[in-house]
């Protein structure tokens, strides 16, 4: 059977669904807009009760394939693949907590947008007929972020004025040909686009010209344009990543309105000392999973547009004076028809 | 060549765009809580030489640093010093609690790494480029003694 490609774009005809979905995040996500629509929320110990932050990474990551194979009433033994990355050397959150789990593996890599890529990558899969059901999921954690890429957390270093938060959260979506719920309609991937930034603490600016990039792909392919869209939700682009983004779109002669919002911009309240806002692979998981599948699963939200950013550096490119290449994947998922 | 000059331009733009920050309110914050570290340090030099009168002066000093430096660390160790590090900002980092903490918040977090390779070899990863420099520039110092 043919499938249907428009350049960037990939459409899918055989309906892949979320069927399950979770959201768990740590004490200052719980404090912060979405309280009341995250899964679980972790209300003191951001080590989840373990020794190291990367050990409690991987728990969150456990906690949330598990609460998304519960939310989809299903057993392990349904889930025929599982794919999951985050930002950690060698992924080794997603891949420990692979261990624990009797499913095939693929380890993704996308940065910041790899709950976006396991969406699309899992909806190509199961909507070819190779999977019946996959589970994808991705985790961040502020303080093993913070450790890897920046200063130790008790170093008494002021943050630059355009840095942002890294999320404490895992977010796992279960995608199934069966069952029911929102439809993954067609996903753009993205290509790594770099307009020369080289602050590591500007990741928005880094990550916008390809944010813009994937979206003008996508409206050319699917024949849209931004007010087709209930929704419009980028990943962690923050708040100066995304009045960016909004200006190149401009220029390309697209105006994102109202119904643009960005995953980082939304999590935290004004008040948590957050600058730009959040970022991190969790951010878009947990956003995502939280409020805005709640909203397409009540009708609420008809037809979303989700695009994750990702900043593709690592310490040793940054030292070495690099430049930030920046990624964007994109998928529509359109709610429940009530 | 025509990316290049888009780059450029990009990066102009983005500088512009990054909204200002200004200078003052840290500025003044810096200067009293530096300020306050700076007077706590002559306070407990001046405390040592009135109850040890037999303390000579040079050892008041050592003694002066000492509580300074071990202040730092524990207040690291509690966790607040990060705190008020980011609100003082240079007023901190200037005097020696600064170093004090650059060397004890690398310690603590990297203890789970083993006491070796972890905390042992990446205590100095910030303060590390301190020290060179201290010491290049005492060399080169000592250098223009000898020989002027």
């Amino acid at each position: 059977m043919e499938r249907k490609r428009e350049n960037q774009t990939v459409f899918f005809d055989n309906k892949p669904k979320i069927i399950g979905h979770y959201s768990i995040v740590g004490p200052k996500e719980g404090k912060g807009n979405l309280r009341k629509y995250f899964s679980e929320i972790e209300e003191k110990d951001d080590f989840f009760g373990q020794k190291t932050y990367e050990k409690a990474e991987r728990v969150m990551i456990e906690r949330a394939l598990d609460g998304a194979i519960k939310s989809a009433n299903a057993k392990y033994s349904d889930v025929h693949l599982f794919m999951a990355g985050d930002l950690l050397n060698q992924i080794i959150s997603s891949s420990y907590a692979a261990r624990s789990f009797d499913i095939p593996y693929v380890g993704v890599f996308g940065a910041c947008s790899t709950m976006v890529e396991g969406l699309a990558l899992s909806a190509c899969l199961v909507d070819g007929g190779h999977f019946d059901t996959i589970a994808c999921a991705t985790s961040s954690h502020f303080s093993t972020a913070e450790r890897q890429f920046r200063f130790p957390l008790e170093l008494g270093n002021q943050r630059p004025p355009t840095s942002q938060w890294t999320v404490t959260g895992s977010g796992a979506d279960i995608i199934s040909i069966k069952g029911n719920g929102p439809i993954i309609t067609c996903a753009t991937f993205g290509k790594v686009t770099d307009y020369g930034i080289s602050d590591v603490n500007n990741m928005g600016a880094a990550m916008a010209p390809a944010a813009m990039n994937t979206l003008i792909a996508h409206f050319k392919d699917t024949n849209t344009s931004p007010k087709d869209y209930d929704l419009i939700l980028s990943g962690d682009l923050g708040k100066l990543g995304s009045e960016i983004l909004i200006d190149l779109m401009e220029e390309q002669g697209y105006k994102l309105g109202l119904n643009y919002k960005d995953c980082g911009q939304i999590i935290y309240k004004r008040n948590q000392d957050v600058l730009m806002g959040g970022s991190g692979c969790g951010c878009s998981a947990t956003v995502f999973n939280s409020i805005i599948m709640k909203k397409l699963m009540s009708g609420e939200l008809k037809k979303v547009l989700f695009m994750a950013t990702g900043a593709l550096l690592s310490t040793t490119s940054s030292q070495q004076g690099d430049t930030v290449p920046g990624i964007a994947h994109a998928v529509v998922i359109e709610g429940v028809k009530k | 060549m025509q990316e290049q000059e888009r780059n450029i331009r990009y990066n102009a733009y983005v500088e512009a765009k990054i909204a200002k920050t200004h200078a003052w309110p840290s500025l003044f914050n810096s200067f009293w809580v530096g300020g306050l570290i700076c007077t706590l340090g002559q306070l407990c030099n001046d405390l040592i030489l009135l109850w040890f009168p037999s303390v000579s002066t040079q050892s008041a000093w050592a003694y002066t640093l000492i509580i300074l430096i071990f202040l730092a660390s524990f207040l690291t160790g509690l966790g607040v010093f990060d705190k008020i590090g980011a609100f003082a900002g240079a007023g901190t980092i200037v005097p020696i609690t600064g170093f004090s903490n650059s060397i004890t918040s690398p310690a603590l977090e990297f203890k789970n790494e083993g006491i070796i390779f972890g905390m042992c070899a990446k205590m100095f990863i910030i303060a590390g480029p301190v020290i060179v420099s201290g010491t290049v520039s005492s060399m080169i110092v000592g250098l223009i003694y000898l020989f002027v």
